[in-house]
């Protein structure tokens, strides 16, 4: 039979050392890497996931968090001080507005719960150097001449209003001072303005971008995107609704990369990815979207709230080393509060006890203490 | 001489892996073997199975549109168990019965390679094919805890899983080993079309010219390029771009999830931690 065999290709091919090679050796090579990779993962090289699922099953929206990061961040929950319970309020107590001088946010609380949040302000915000923090060490408690006291009164009218006008967002939990601070006297993520942008090297102006920044997960994305959402009132709404439509000013590739990079950052913050919120099938449909979608809607519009009635006004009352470069106060984004989960202290209730900071004062009892 | 007549020699008997003489004969131009009859019966049962799925709709949609047909795997929460047939079961069934079915043609492939004293490449490199398959709906679902990590049977459905799933980690085109498998992707189309074109070329010469043959095909690359990888060679080229295409899609999904959570962009920041670059140069936090 072998004499039969025709001369040429088929013998020499047999030979040939590509042959010893494929498929045998070939095959182990990229059987032994994919062997790694697959013994790896149950022996414990593989990372460790939690995963939550938000559309419909087989849609792939789901989140897949690194269980190490994810417990680390849960574990932060377990710091919270134990909150001390309100006393009730009999008729005729005194209220704090009367007994104590120059308080003018919580006049209308009774004494002992005015005290009673005191004491908890000092455990969330500065549990080193207690009361002397905003009041000095002169005893005078009711002075304004240090700037964190009158820092700590707006803050308390920005918790009040919060936790009163933008339930959407923040309901059932709501807010109190630690859910920012953390037992730290300045809260650890916050924001300041980026200098301006003014032709670094020779390439002149590069809109922020191409910059590894961690505020867009060192992504080429512009890095200015809090001033752009978070305090200014941009469109975020990039996707045309039409075949090639007319440019938009707020339709461009720029305001495009303004909008990711906003969205990138709340991914990190909130530890989850795109499609917590948004089927990327259609990013811009509300119908196809997780209902968490409209919560971030919300929280959007209360950090654009906050930072400019609340938290950028307070600038001249910062000594200058609390200041941004550009001279600018402190602001806050998705990870003041969120701090790596989609609900910040892994939605911990930090408002029931608390009617203090649930609401503004009633109207009457603001219009006694303005008087 | 009929191709039949001529094929008659080499239909002998034997080479089989399992069964002996089970099912060791043709049907009119095609080997049956025992692994066709297992393809076909998991072929069969498999589409019927995605048929019946398709009839009882998905997610109150009862749709015969093909673009919208969906069969989908279980919700997360059912893990690696069995889920019912409408929540994700038939969508369990239907994958053993592919991987069953795409397993024995890859067998059946074996066993005709036997018969023939040939090598084994052709099984080996569609096996390949088959683990990117595998890979996608049964090594990672398992590595992550759960079936419901597998992709969604349906045309449209799976495009959605695999636009939702790139999300997952921001942007899926900064995977290093997804930039690995697109090149060659693409790198496999241009060789396969210069390696079509070359023979048609050689085969259909200019008016008056007589067919050409290997050696043309290798001066013609030599003129071109300077090297020609010869006739056989190119085989061997197109052979490693292919299966590697198939190999790192497999690798880029399953380190997806099992190995790295985070954006892939956030993956690059080795190239910023180098300890090359100036204080305060690259990262500004």
């Amino acid at each position: 039979m072998a004499d039969e065999k025709p001369e040429g290709y088929w013998e020499r091919a047999s030979r040939e050392p590509w042959n010893e090679w494929f498929p045998t050796k070939a095959v182990v090579i990229l059987g032994v890497i994919f062997a790694l990779i697959f013994v790896y993962g149950p022996l414990g090289g593989a990372t460790d996931t939690e995963t939550a699922q938000a559309g419909y099953r087989g849609t792939g929206m789901a989140t897949i968090q690194n269980a190490e990061v994810y417990a680390a961040a849960l574990a932060t929950v377990d710091l919270y001080p134990e909150d001390e319970a309100p006393y009730e309020v009999e008729e005729g107590a005194d209220i704090a507005g009367e007994y104590y001088e120059n308080v003018q946010v919580l006049g209308h609380v009774s004494v002992d719960n005015f005290n009673r949040l005191m004491n908890a302000i000092t455990q969330w915000v500065s549990p080193e150097q207690g009361c002397a923090y905003c009041h000095g060490e002169d005893g005078n408690f009711a002075s304004d001449d240090y700037y964190p006291k009158v820092v700590a009164r707006r803050m308390i009218q920005m918790t009040q209003n919060v936790n009163a006008n933008w339930g959407d967002h923040v309901a059932p939990a709501g807010v109190n001072c630690y859910t920012c601070h953390r037992g730290l006297n300045v809260p650890e993520y916050i924001w300041f303005n980026e200098p301006a942008d003014e032709g670094r090297e020779l390439l002149g102006w590069d809109n922020n971008q191409n910059h590894p920044n961690s505020r867009v997960q060192s992504a080429s994305l512009p890095s200015n995107v809090f001033e752009k959402f978070l305090l200014e009132d941009n469109a975020i709404t990039v996707i045309s609704q039409n075949v090639r439509e007319q440019m938009y000013p707020e339709r461009g590739i720029k305001s495009t990369e303004w909008t990711f990079g906003l969205m990138v950052h709340m991914s990190a913050s909130l530890g989850v990815n795109c499609a917590y919120c948004h089927n990327t099938r259609s990013m811009g449909q509300w119908d196809q979207g997780p209902p968490a979608r409209t919560t971030a809607w919300y929280g959007i519009r209360m950090a654009r709230e906050l930072n400019n009635e609340y938290l950028a006004p307070l600038q001249p009352v910062y000594p200058e080393h609390r200041l941004g470069v550009t001279g600018d106060a402190p602001k806050a984004n998705c990870s003041t509060c969120h701090q790596g989960l989609y609900k910040p202290l892994a939605g911990k209730d930090m408002i029931s006890n608390w009617p203090e900071l649930a609401a503004p004062a009633p109207a009457a009892q603001q219009q006694a203490m303005a008087n | 001489m009929a191709l039949l007549s001529f094929e008659r020699k080499y239909r002998v008997r034997g080479g089989t892996l399992v069964g002996g003489d089970l099912f060791d004969f043709w049907i009119g131009p095609l080997y049956v073997g025992f692994f066709g009859v297992v393809t076909v019966f998991f072929s069969v049962i498999g589409t019927a199975l995605i048929f019946y799925a398709a009839a009882l709709g998905h997610d109150g949609i009862q749709t015969w549109n093909p673009w919208l047909i969906n069969i989908a795997p279980p919700d997360l929460s059912y893990g690696l168990a069995f889920a019912p047939l409408k929540e994700g079961g038939f969508w369990q069934l239907i994958t053993f019965c592919a991987v069953m079915a795409f397993s024995s043609w890859a067998l059946r492939q074996v066993e005709i390679s036997r018969k023939l004293g040939m090598g084994l490449h052709v099984p080996a490199a569609f096996s390949i094919a088959i683990l990117a398959y595998v890979t996608l709906v049964v090594i990672r679902p398992l590595l992550l805890g759960a079936w419901g990590h597998g992709f969604p049977y349906g045309i449209f459905s799976h495009l959605d899983w695999v636009s939702n799933v790139g999300y997952q980690y921001l942007h899926f085109h900064y995977n290093p080993a997804h930039m690995i498998a697109v090149s060659f992707f693409f790198v496999n189309a241009i060789f396969l079309a210069f390696h079509g074109a070359l023979v048609l070329s050689s085969v259909n010469p200019q008016e008056g010219e007589e067919v050409r043959q290997p050696e043309h095909e290798d001066s013609f690359f030599r003129d071109f390029i300077g090297y020609s990888v010869g006739t056989l060679g190119i085989h061997r080229v197109g052979t490693l771009l292919a299966v590697n295409a198939a190999f790192w899609s497999a690798v880029c999904i399953v380190i997806s999830g099992p190995i790295w959570t985070e954006s892939w962009p956030e993956w690059w920041n080795w190239w910023l931690d180098l300890p090359v670059w100036p204080v305060n140069w690259a990262v500004n936090q």
